[in-house]
């Protein structure tokens, strides 16, 4: 039963990560990017939903709604702020102004609440459920996560196959000189790539801080490298491989955490990371990139 | 003597057979000039003569050795030196220094040497400037080796280009479009500086060309490539008045 | 021939003006230090702006001449701090010249960091630029997590290793434990004096100056500008990668033995990410491939926020505005255009400034 309850627990962490992989993998997609600050995104979601729960008593559907909007926004600004002037720059010079959002996110929220962690409450009001006589108990927050992961999964790729933006982003990840010569707008297409991550970055964050409680300027970062971990395990780019690469990280992680060494479940995952690049640096379900001469 | 042979070198990207059964036979100090309409995998063959692609079939021989599926690296060091149609300058380096990149694997010191500023530095630092200065003097860049080539006007980037994989010391010197961007007075003195090069450095050159002028006034010999395969392969005045070729470059 | 000779002044006089300031800041320090009038505070932080600044040009070799962006250099650093800890803890018995030890740990630090430099280097060099970063960062973290759970002691039967507490070391009695896992080190000797901090900060500046102005350097130098290009005239990528990569651990390495040899306690936590952007923030502030800039911009960051309040509160925040405003002012468009614009504007000023002395 012991072994249960953990991977129940790690398909629920993992499909945390499932989702926010997703903004990775879409960003990286498209814009050619990891896109750093993306974490930091999800840590603002949750003191969003923080301050109009806790702070305005406002119900959780609509504070979940509210942060929903404020990342959307957030996500557009950084990339027509810092990401879009630099479409033409060397990669090295994105990743650093990525590093700097991320790095101002968190000293902004800090300034704001103060570097003590502040205690979640979750907004999923579905109770645990106990089964085999109470050996096995499923937290409400598993119950929710791992189904609204699925969702999320299928109506993304539903959209990204069946709509004309969505159709216009898989042209653009593929040749963006050729997609503009189809009529497809880049900078719109990679604007709305933003917003569709970070949006989805809140429904992740809600769940995310409902399942650990713990909400801090710094508790977005970890996740956020951990869950661009699975997008890369599962294959960069690839919606499904987020999905799969999210999950398995997640199991991975819960289980070394229980029986390897606590302390050593992110030195963990961040070898699985090596091993993949090392073994398949496309990922599980990613493709061969081959570079223009 | 035969210098570059080529035998049915085939590559396909996801089914498009970019180049298909492509064979050619340079001989040593021949001046071969490779055309073809747009798209029509002139650069593709070039990557594989340099290695950057590897074929899905065929042999390239090198001055009778076998090159095939050897890295960028082995086939540089082995005789083959190319330049770019989208100029690939070390633009952040001064004009000296890209000269004396492709001096790298001639004169040789180890790092250690360098760290630690020993003799053999200073000495084959000092070998290295009187060669590379030589090569910008054929060029006549030498006045502007101190500069970045960044800061370059277009043509002498182009020039520079030559510069540098001609320092590498090569048997055969590809060149993708030397002339793209030039007025004709700047193409004009291109063609002499490639005449003067191939005489001074005993040169055997394959160059893509869509300047038909410098094609047909420097050209021996002119291979025209469609689709990927052989469209006509032969002398200038033949090839250029072949209707086949007439046909492709206009369309119907 | 008369341009050539001032193209290698020009590099040289570069170096020998960077080597007169290190020369003058340091006389000038030690004046104050005899006559008394350099402040405590000022004094304890005068070996970690020398550490810091090693750090910083280290981290510019890969940075600013390699192109590749490193986020893991402060675990080289903790690899240097552990190792060179380490043996001055062993030896502090057995070898009593204070000289030879601290040489040693010195290197110790250096060819440790450096292996792992070579090891890593060897693991992300297929890499392209953003998953090197990426990995990195793992690299440094899983470095310092391991440590963070790693006890050694030592007794008469030789060196013991656990990853679970100080008690299943087994050590006999009179056995010392070195490394107490979170709590790290404590104890070493304070070898690290300012004078040697200088010293080591010297070396590492001619070491990387003459590699960036020799043969090995341009190459360097020709797989950031190009790699293709660098391919195409015979030149090793990989080789290079691997050089570059494993002289920045290793100068790390001794920037870590110099930081262990002066703090009373070493823990791993210290050398998480947040060091590694905060040297990165140095090397991006100083400009990329300048390596006086580094040197300047690690100390005075070092220094400033000691002295003002408001850059100590929000130290972090100035950081990160740092990282995003060099990266627009350096590659956005329309900030080039307009350093263009007034870059031309100034040459037309000084021009009609001329004629009107004529």
């Amino acid at each position: 039963m012991n072994f249960l309850t953990h991977l129940l627990n790690g398909i629920s962490l993992g499909s945390v990560y499932s989702i926010i992989a997703l903004g990775y993998t879409m960003v990286y997609g498209i814009a050619k990017m990891i896109n750093f600050a993306h974490g930091d995104v999800i840590m603002v979601g949750g003191f969003i939903i923080f301050t109009l729960m806790s702070t305005l008593g406002l119900n959780p559907f609509f504070s979940v709604l509210a942060a929903m909007i404020v990342c959307t926004l957030l996500g557009m600004t950084i990339e027509r702020i810092a990401y879009k002037p630099l479409r033409k720059a060397p990669s090295l010079a994105v990743l650093i102004t990525a590093i700097g959002v991320s790095y101002l996110l968190q000293n902004l929220a800090l300034l704001i609440y103060g570097a003590e962690s502040k205690s979640f409450t979750s907004v999923i009001p579905v109770k645990a459920l106990s089964l085999f006589d109470g050996r096995l108990s499923i937290s409400g927050e598993t119950l929710v996560t791992i189904p609204l992961c699925i969702v999320i999964m299928i109506g993304l790729n539903f959209f990204i196959k069946k709509s004309k933006t969505g159709r216009g982003m898989i042209a653009v990840s593929e040749d963006k000189e050729a997609a503009v010569l189809m009529g497809v707008n880049v900078n719109k297409t990679i604007a709305i790539t933003f917003a569709i991550g970070s949006a989805i970055a809140a429904i992740g964050s809600a769940l995310m801080f409902s399942a650990y409680h713990n909400l801090s300027p710094t508790s977005g970062a970890m996740p956020g490298i951990k869950a661009f971990v699975a997008a890369v395990f599962g294959g960069i780019g690839s919606i499904p491989g987020a999905m799969i690469g999210g999950i398995l990280l997640g199991v991975i992680e819960i289980l070394s955490r229980a029986y390897i060494s606590t302390q050593l479940g992110d030195a963990i995952v961040f070898l699985i990371l090596i091993v993949v690049l090392l073994v398949k640096p496309t990922g599980i379900l990613g493709r061969k990139i081959q570079e223009k001469v | 003597m035969e210098m570059l042979k080529v035998k049915n070198l085939s590559i396909s990207f996801g089914g498009l057979h970019a180049v298909d059964s492509f064979s050619i036979t340079v001989n040593k100090g021949e001046l071969y000039g490779l055309i073809g309409p747009n798209g029509a995998g002139k650069t593709t063959v070039f990557n594989l003569l340099t290695g950057v692609y590897k074929p899905d079939m065929g042999q390239i021989i090198l001055d009778g050795k076998n090159i095939t599926g050897l890295s960028p690296v082995e086939i540089n060091k082995a005789g083959i030196a190319r330049t770019f149609q989208n100029i690939r300058l070390f633009k952040n380096l001064s004009v000296l220094d890209n000269v004396k990149i492709g001096l790298h694997n001639n004169y040789n010191y180890s790092t250690i040497s360098g760290i630690f500023r020993l003799p053999s530095y200073f000495r084959t630092e000092k070998r290295m400037n009187e060669k590379a200065y030589e090569i910008l003097e054929v060029f006549g860049l030498d006045k502007e080796a101190d500069i970045l080539s960044a800061n370059l006007p277009y043509g002498k980037q182009r020039k520079l280009e030559i510069a540098r994989a001609l320092a590498t010391n090569p048997k055969l010197l590809l060149l993708d479009e030397p002339a793209a961007g030039m007025n004709p007075a700047e193409t004009e003195e291109l063609m002499e500086t490639i005449t003067i090069i191939r005489k001074k450095y005993d040169l055997t050159i394959l160059l893509i060309e869509h300047d038909m002028k410098l094609v047909a006034g420097i050209c021996e010999k002119i291979f025209v490539l469609n689709f990927g395969t052989e469209l006509a392969n032969g002398l200038p005045q033949d090839v250029l008045n072949n209707p086949e070729v007439i046909k492709a470059y206009l369309g119907e | 021939m008369k341009s050539k000779m001032l193209k290698i002044n020009k590099s040289a006089r570069s170096s020998i003006i960077t080597v007169g300031m290190i020369l003058i800041a340091y006389i000038i320090c030690q004046a104050l230090i005899v006559t008394g009038n350099m402040s405590n505070l000022l004094q304890n932080l005068l070996v970690s702006m020398c550490y810091y600044a090693i750090m910083a040009v280290s981290l510019n070799l890969t940075v600013g001449f390699l192109g590749q962006l490193s986020l893991g250099h402060a675990g080289f650093m903790c690899l240097g701090a552990f190792a060179g800890a380490i043996f001055s803890k062993c030896t502090v018995n057995a070898i009593q010249n204070t000289f030879i030890r601290f040489t040693l740990a010195i290197l110790l630090g250096a060819v440790v960091a450096g292996l792992f430099g070579i090891f890593i280097g060897t693991v992300v060099l297929r890499l392209r630029g953003d998953y090197l970063a990426i990995v990195t960062l793992a690299f440094g973290e899983i470095i310092k997590n391991v440590l963070n759970v790693l006890y050694i002691g030592y007794d008469s039967k030789g060196i013991h290793l656990s990853m679970k507490d100080a008690i299943s070391l087994n050590l006999e009695d009179g056995g010392i434990v070195l490394v107490k896992g979170a709590q790290g080190i404590s104890g070493t000797p304070r070898d690290a004096t300012f004078t040697v901090s200088v010293i080591l900060l010297l070396i590492t500046y001619l070491i990387i100056v003459n590699l960036v102005n020799s043969r090995s350097g341009r190459a360097i130098m020709a797989i950031r500008d190009n790699s293709i290009a660098a391919e195409s005239v015979g030149i090793n990528i990989t080789k290079y990668k691997i050089l570059a990569f494993s002289i920045s651990a290793a100068l790390a390495g001794i920037a870590g033995v110099l930081y262990s040899h002066n703090i009373a306690t070493v823990q791993s936590s210290k050398f998480g990410y947040n060091l590694s952007i905060m040297i990165l923030v140095f090397v991006v502030l100083g400009g990329m491939g300048n390596l006086r800039g580094s040197i300047i911009s690690a100390v005075l960051l070092t220094l400033l926020p000691e002295y003002l309040r408001f850059l100590r509160d929000y130290r972090m925040l100035i950081y990160s505005i740092v990282l995003i405003v060099m990266m627009l002012y350096n590659w956005a468009p329309a900030c080039v255009a307009w350093r263009n614009k007034l870059s031309s504007n100034l040459a037309a000023m000084l021009k009609k400034s001329k004629k009107e002395e004529l």
